[in-house]
């Protein structure tokens, strides 16, 4: 089971493992910065499993999405506060 | 948006362990079940294994149980309210971004557990993850090929997660365990009588030989610019800095009964009470796992077997499960006192240090003599999109306060489907 899916991250597209997590596939591609906290400092994952909402991201434009907790799909668009929205 | 609505004998919240021991006995007794779970298989945070991928031999068996069983698995689904009606129990979920709703005439909740996360100088930073976090992360595809890492915190899964990470590739720097040598000591020495969980342990240390093994070591504050860079580590005598790219910490786990308590269930001492047939003080209501205290994967599948044999009328076949329940539990104790996280862990948050990251809420902000509730409505704090999961452990800790009430929904949801779950005249303006 190594099929290959294609997705964005921040409008760069990269190929990961179909399987993988959203956040998994995030800190694969060296995104290490999900989400701006309400007073504007960085987050990542923490948790892992869905407890703790650091991970959320925007996905196919619904935002506050636990990346922990969605497989990556060909042709998802995941967009962090990270890298600005272009 | 219409909601897709079923109905079941019995609705089986979680399927880790527990809930996979109990949907399998209840099906096999002739009930119809639906297993309801957040994640993306069957297995939980313990048998967690990638979509495609074979879980842990361990896990296999139970595996086979569940899926040769006639038990509905629902999987990305989100229980976010239980409620007794004079039709029996409803379960409200979210299934992907879609409303759902179970009717069932009982109920067993195997909703697990999560990790305690205590605050430190700079926990919030990107790059400093749970122990349990990490090893979750792993298992669903993150490179760790390469990365500096240090495993901080308290307890069992320190080993696990070392082996599994320097598998994969990880300079793993350091694994302190903030227990003192001795305690450690005589809780490796208590595990005698289970020889299977010794050589467990052993198996795990000889996977990360090569890396520092310290007890009595903790850490102090994590530190870098926009990520984590260096992490000061300390005994209480000397503190030492080390630069890497990781830092996972963990002190243990903290059983998640916001669902039992939304439903009114009896919580003492932040576990559901049960009786001798895993029932709740709710009638019909059944707990099995994690959520019952700290026990394990063993106990928790006897624990969910006893449940799903109650709920589904076959009680008299489950006391043949008794005697291993009451040693399993025993065991469990020993484990909760050994690794209990030390007094100096108040210490290292600072006044400036985020409690709540959810609404950023540092210590200053806290008054040690309020409540749960109070700190709520002054400071936000527990408020945010965890709704207190992470940091109201943080508070019993600091400040020894019980958690504040729970409401439905019990976690974040989209409007879509709080709007279908409301009563149709709601729904409708």
């Amino acid at each position: 089971m190594n099929d290959t899916v294609r997705i964005t991250v921040d409008h760069r597209a990269i190929s990961v493992d179909a399987g993988t997590s959203v956040a998994a596939a995030l800190l694969g591609a060296g995104t290490t910065s999900f989400r701006t906290s309400v007073s504007g400092t960085m987050r990542g994952p923490l948790c892992g499993m869905g407890i703790c909402h650091e991970c959320r991201v925007t996905i196919d434009g619904v935002a506050h999405r636990r990346s922990c907790m969605i497989a990556v799909a060909d042709g998802m668009q995941v967009v962090t506060d990270g890298a600005g929205h272009a | 948006m219409t909601q897709q609505t079923e109905t079941f004998d019995i609705a089986v919240v979680g399927a880790g362990p527990a809930g996979m021991a109990a949907a399998a006995a209840a099906a096999r007794a002739g009930r119809r079940v639906v297993v309801l779970d957040q994640g993306f298989g069957a297995g939980g945070q313990i048998w967690r294994h990638a979509p495609g991928t074979l879980p842990v031999a361990d896990a296999r068996p139970w595996m086979e149980r569940l899926g040769s069983s006639t038990a509905v698995r629902r999987f990305h689904t989100s229980v976010v309210d239980l409620r007794c009606t004079d039709a029996g129990f409803v379960l409200d979920a979210e299934e992907g971004s879609s409303p759902y709703r179970v009717h069932a005439a009982r109920v067993i909740l195997a909703t697990g557990a999560r990790e305690l996360l205590l605050p430190f100088p700079g926990w919030t930073l990107p790059g400093v993850m749970g122990v349990g976090g990490a090893q979750a992360l792993l298992k669903m595809g993150t490179p760790m090929a390469g990365k500096r890492v240090i495993i901080a915190g308290s307890g069992p899964l320190l080993l696990p997660v070392a082996a599994s990470l320097v598998k994969a590739g990880a300079r793993l720097l350091l694994v302190a365990e903030q227990a003192d040598f001795g305690v450690v000591a005589r809780f490796g020495a208590s595990l005698w009588r289970r020889p299977a969980l010794l050589a467990k342990a052993a198996k795990y240390r000889a996977g990360f030989l090569g890396s520092r093994y310290a007890t009595g070591t903790w850490v102090r504050s994590a530190e870098g610019t926009a990520q984590l860079q260096r992490v000061d580590i300390t005994d209480g005598r000397r503190t030492e800095t080390l630069e890497c790219d990781l830092l996972c910490v963990g002190h243990g786990l903290v059983p998640s009964t916001e669902l039992a308590r939304v439903a009114g269930c009896a919580v003492a001492g932040g576990k559901v009470v049960v009786s001798e047939s895993q029932e709740t003080s709710v009638a019909g209501v059944y707990c099995a796992g994690e959520p019952t205290g700290i026990g394990g994967a063993d106990l928790a599948l006897i624990e969910g077997e006893i449940a799903g044999l109650w709920a589904a009328g076959r009680g008299a076949d489950a006391g043949r499960l008794y005697a291993e329940r009451a040693a399993l539990r025993r065991a469990a104790v020993a484990m909760e006192q050994a690794f209990a996280p030390r007094a100096e862990l108040r210490d290292v948050c600072t006044s400036d240090t985020t409690i709540c990251r959810c609404e950023d809420v540092p210590r200053s902000a806290i008054d040690p003599s309020w409540s749960s509730r109070q700190a709520k409505l002054y400071t936000r704090a527990g408020m945010g999109p965890c709704q207190g999961r992470v940091c109201g452990a943080a508070f019993e800790f600091l400040f020894g306060w019980a958690p504040d009430t729970v409401r439905p929904p019990i976690e974040p949801v989209l409007l879509s489907t709080l709007v279908a779950a409301a009563p149709s005249e709601a729904a409708h303006p």
